[in-house]
């Protein structure tokens, strides 16, 4: 019985995502997997990413997890998706100009380069350290501090059609989204694995988390 | 708003944490995993592990230390030392590294640089420049710990490794390391200036004040120390809070 399984599709680095679950669900199963059946049978699954948007879609689809994602959340399991697993959800990704998903609407765009904070310093791309997090009331929020810092990097972002999926944001230096959720899926731009107190607690509800 | 990152710096040979004064006259520090877990307690934004092991024999410690890190610190870890190629890299990842940092190996092929990060991403491809001044306004790139002179220019050469696909630079100013004066800030700048990505500067720190000048003056994302820390003469957290009071953005 396979109570967490965290997809591995090739890309990057998946170890530390277990060991986050481990860590607040230490009884239970959780495998790092890329076999669509193990997958299916899993009770709850997360879906992580590194990488580049279309070596991402490209090996997701070589090995057909497309088809195993969107039954997973149909069947209305508890799914997470971390960073690369939270923008391949959505329409197109302007990273190589790839289609996705599309569990989400929506594009994911790349942040502009040349922009300046407010003491006149550059802001780099990627977007890369820790940030603060304006989240909403969903479960998977219980116990978060309002603007906790969770750590980021990546240098897309999405941008969803329905502002009613939106249940955090964060600014770099306009605010852009960092979480969206539907019924039982919940993906987030931030690497909760990587975020210290603030990042187990959020990996802690997404285990204790019955969406239905 | 973004913070600006603190990272300690644990040199690693032998299985022990060491610090040099211009990369030389090592002094033992202590047990890796002890201090790790004890900069995340602090507040720690981030650890990287230099292997500075000669020997090739020992190169298997460094994955055991990572390992039993990743275990029970949940903070962004960079390893580097000894990577010279695509396998070094992954093995690295696969040990529970979030970020790879490749020096020497970049300098002596740089398609490195360019194969790891399309393999595994840029965000965990860190590139190392040790740079010494030449001339006023002017660095050069060295390499093998210090040793070797390149030619290369030390901002050309960041840029380089930007296009190439490294997601962040690690700067060190080989002329400041180890002498408790503070950050070369005029290398710093000139780096930092000249990127897009994110650039942490390292080498000199002796006091808080020398890590508030290196984001304030130098520009830099994020500030490495590594002695200031391992002996005891301040904590992270009391780092940040100086920092926080001169209105750098910190995670508290």
């Amino acid at each position: 019985m396979v109570d967490i399984a965290v997809v591995d599709y090739g890309m990057g680095n998946l170890r530390s995502v277990q060991q986050a679950v481990r860590k607040v669900a230490p009884g239970a199963n959780v495998i790092v997997t890329g076999e669509p059946d193990v997958i299916a049978s899993a009770a709850r699954v997360v879906f992580p990413g590194q990488g580049a948007a279309p070596d991402c879609m490209r090996e997701i689809r070589a090995r057909h997890l497309d088809r195993v994602i969107a039954g997973v959340v149909g069947e209305g399991k508890p799914f997470l998706g971390i960073c690369m697993g939270l923008q391949v959800l959505f329409e197109h990704s302007d990273e190589g100009d790839t289609a996705c998903l599309g569990m989400f609407q929506g594009p994911v765009k790349r942040f502009a380069s040349g922009l300046h904070d407010a003491q006149g310093n550059k802001l780099k791309v990627p977007h890369m350290g820790w940030n603060q997090v304006h989240h909403g009331d969903h479960p998977l929020w219980a116990g978060i501090p309002q603007d906790a810092r969770f750590y980021f990097v990546h240098s897309y972002h999405v941008q969803p059609s329905d502002a009613g999926l939106v249940q955090a944001t964060s600014d770099y230096p306009q605010p852009f989204v960092c979480a969206v959720a539907r019924d039982n899926l919940f993906a987030v731009q931030f690497h909760p694995e990587k975020s210290a107190a603030a990042g187990l607690q959020l990996l802690q509800n997404f285990v204790n988390w019955n969406p239905l | 708003m973004l913070a600006k990152r603190i990272i300690p710096c644990l040199d690693v040979t032998a299985g022990r944490v060491v610090k040099g004064v211009s990369f030389v006259e090592l002094r033992d520090a202590g047990d890796p995993v002890e201090i790790a877990k004890r900069y995340d307690d602090q507040g720690a934004d981030e650890l990287t592990f230099l292997d500075i092991t000669a020997s090739s024999d020992d190169r298997g410690i460094i994955f055991r230390i990572i390992e039993q890190v990743a275990e029970q610190v949940f903070i962004p870890l960079t390893v580097g030392g000894g990577v010279r190629e695509v396998g070094d890299v992954r093995n690295l990842l696969n040990a529970g590294a979030d970020k790879v940092s490749i020096n020497t190996s970049a300098v002596t092929n740089p398609q490195l640089v360019a194969d790891a990060s399309a393999r595994y991403g840029s965000q965990c491809i860190v590139v190392a420049i040790d740079a010494k001044q030449v001339a006023a306004g002017k660095w050069e790139v060295f390499t093998h710990g210090g040793r070797k002179a390149t030619g290369l220019d030390a901002v050309e050469w960041a840029k380089k490794m930007q296009t190439l696909g490294a997601g962040e630079i690690l700067l060190t100013s080989m002329d400041q390391d180890g002498q408790k004066k503070g950050f070369d800030l005029a290398l710093t700048r000139a780096v930092t200036d000249a990127l897009e990505i994110p650039v942490i500067a390292s080498g000199g720190v002796g006091n808080l004040q020398h890590l508030a000048d290196g984001v304030k003056i130098g520009g830099a994302d994020a500030v490495l120390a590594a002695s200031i820390f391992h002996f005891g003469e301040y904590t992270v957290q009391q780092a940040k809070q100086y920092m926080a009071k001169q209105g750098i953005e910190v995670r508290l």
